[in-house]
């Protein structure tokens, strides 16, 4: 019985060793020359104009951030769930607080969720507002100025 | 309507800006005043029955000895099918053109490629600038007078026939393995043999080893 | 001097071979196997390049796959005629690929010039700009003979030592002395 420890074990030094292994082996064998034209971020032979690094829209922040807290919502209540059969067949005043537990639970995370809902931060298409001026010339687009 | 009667209908509306219709060796053509080209393009474009809506090519080609640089107008019509060529001279020491970009958004670039190409200044043209050549090639390649500068940024525009190149690289080549592994000095010249010398057969020859085959 | 010196160990003229060790062999039939070779069709050429690669005279069995990007690439086949403008691009690129790099120049055009040698804005061969392994002539070079081209690339590498490529490249000479 202790010998399938043994075989995860064995996987385990191999799964470690072969990558890093080979890594080693292989930065002591290949040759390195690192150069400033090198380094360059590669645009197909031209020099690369501006930053690579721009402002993303907070859209994606808000939304993925809105997944997450409903995500750990679920995971707190799927053992809830599974042991919601138990509770109700122990009695009427468990079952109802039971009930009422889970209810509350997700009342209060509903309250968020009414809250970004109204704030508008759950559309994805947003209207472009109306501008008279020209954009201005740095990274944001003008899609994001209605966000 | 036939080039010819294009010629005639253009001649009517401005008589003495348009000269007459050259010899049809390809596309027949009528050389134009300068200053009234654009006038001329937009007629063509908007006269009825005449339609001109295509610029296929806008060209120039250089001539020295008449001290001119002609910009060349070809001309088309698809309702119609029908075409004419048009060529406007301007000065050499100073060839400037009013623009016709107003009439056929096609000549922005074609106008480009002949400032590149050739200098041409043309005036009121929204975005004068080299289209093919780097942005900071020096001269107007294709006048007759233009000297190549000995290279670009440095890349030298001169090589040596490839094969008195490789035959003179080969060479070098050679004479470094030489000096790697230099050939053994000849032996001394063996003495004859002392032994009777076979009946009827000349003695061997005792020249030393051949030049080093290296 | 026979003209045995000029030619190439394959065809019974003298090479120096540097003596490889074991470690030298194993990499090198590494290398030398999974040639993975920078796209650069330039003009005609590269009609024949893409054949090179095709069904026909397949490239992949020697290993030899395109790669899009220097940084995945081990050599560059530059197929076609050079410009002055893209040299400059041709030479980043080239900077930009890891080593150990190699340059296989395709066609007239990428070897001299070629056909159009007396244009003003041709650079007048690749070896003006980066330093080329295998020199494959034609106009264009058929597909086969480019594979031949690869294969002499091949026996190229097979004869190294991984010890002179882990010391810097010796900086070029100023470009085409020639």
């Amino acid at each position: 019985m202790g010998y399938q420890f043994a075989a995860v074990l064995a996987f385990a030094a191999v799964a470690v060793l072969l990558p890093f292994g080979l890594l080693a082996g292989f930065k002591a064998i290949r040759p390195s020359f690192p150069s400033a034209d090198k380094s360059l971020i590669y645009e197909c032979g031209e020099k690369p104009i501006g930053r690579a690094w721009f402002n993303f829209n907070p859209r994606f922040y808000l939304v993925a951030l809105v997944f997450v807290i409903f995500e750990v919502d679920l995971a707190l209540t799927f053992p809830v769930a599974v042991v919601y059969k138990d509770w109700v067949a122990a009695g009427p005043q468990f079952a109802w607080v039971a009930f009422t537990e889970l209810l509350l639970f997700i009342l209060i995370l509903v309250v968020g969720l009414v809250w970004v809902w109204a704030h508008g931060d759950l559309e994805w298409v947003k209207k472009l507002a109306m501008v008279d001026d020209a954009p201005d010339a740095d990274d944001e687009r003008p899609a994001s100025r209605a966000a | 309507m036939t080039t010819i009667e294009i010629h005639q209908k253009l001649q009517e509306a401005f008589g003495d800006a348009v000269g007459p219709l050259g010899e049809p060796k390809v596309d027949a053509f009528a050389v134009v005043k300068g200053d009234r080209i654009v006038e001329i393009c937009a007629w063509l474009k908007k006269a009825p029955g005449i339609e001109i809506d295509f610029l296929q090519d806008l060209t120039a080609v250089d001539w020295p000895k008449r001290n001119v640089i002609e910009v060349v107008y070809h001309l088309f019509s698809f309702p119609h099918r029908h075409g004419i060529v048009l060529k406007v001279e301007t000065d050499r020491a100073n060839p400037v053109v009013h623009t016709v970009e107003g009439v056929w958004k096609a000549a922005n670039w074609l106008e480009r490629e002949v400032y590149d190409l050739f200098g041409v200044t043309f005036t009121g043209h929204p975005d004068l600038r080299r289209v093919m050549l780097p942005d900071d090639w020096v001269g107007h390649p294709l006048r007759k007078d233009y000297q190549e500068a000995g290279g670009f940024h440095g890349i030298p525009n001169l090589r040596e026939n490839p094969l008195v190149e490789l035959r003179r690289l080969d060479l070098v080549r050679i004479a470094e393995h030489l000096k790697a592994n230099p050939p053994p000095p000849p032996p001394p010249p063996a003495p004859p043999p002392a032994a009777a010398p076979a009946a009827g057969t000349p003695p061997a020859p005792s020249t030393p080893p051949a030049a080093p085959q290296a | 001097m026979s003209h045995r010196d000029t030619m190439d160990a394959e065809m019974g003229g003298d090479v120096v071979f540097a003596h490889t060790s074991q470690l030298d062999k194993i990499i090198n039939l590494a290398r030398a196997n999974s040639l993975h070779y920078l796209l650069f069709g330039l003009a005609c050429c590269g009609i024949e390049l893409m054949q090179f690669g095709g069904p026909r005279a397949d490239a992949d069995r020697f290993g030899a796959v395109f790669r899009a990007t220097p940084r995945q690439a081990d050599f560059m086949i530059v197929a076609g005629t050079l410009t002055y403008k893209m040299a400059e691009r041709l030479k980043l690129l080239y900077d930009q690929m890891a080593e150990p790099k190699y340059v296989i120049s395709m066609g007239s055009c990428a070897n001299c010039g070629g056909l159009f040698q007396l244009a003003y804005s041709v650079c007048k061969g690749v070896d003006k700009v980066v330093p080329v392994d295998v020199y494959v002539p034609g106009c264009p070079p058929r597909p086969e003979a480019l594979t031949e081209g690869l294969l002499r690339l091949q026996d190229l590498i097979m004869r190294e030592r991984w010890k002179d490529k882990r010391r810097p490249p010796a900086p070029r000479a100023a470009s085409g002395q020639a």
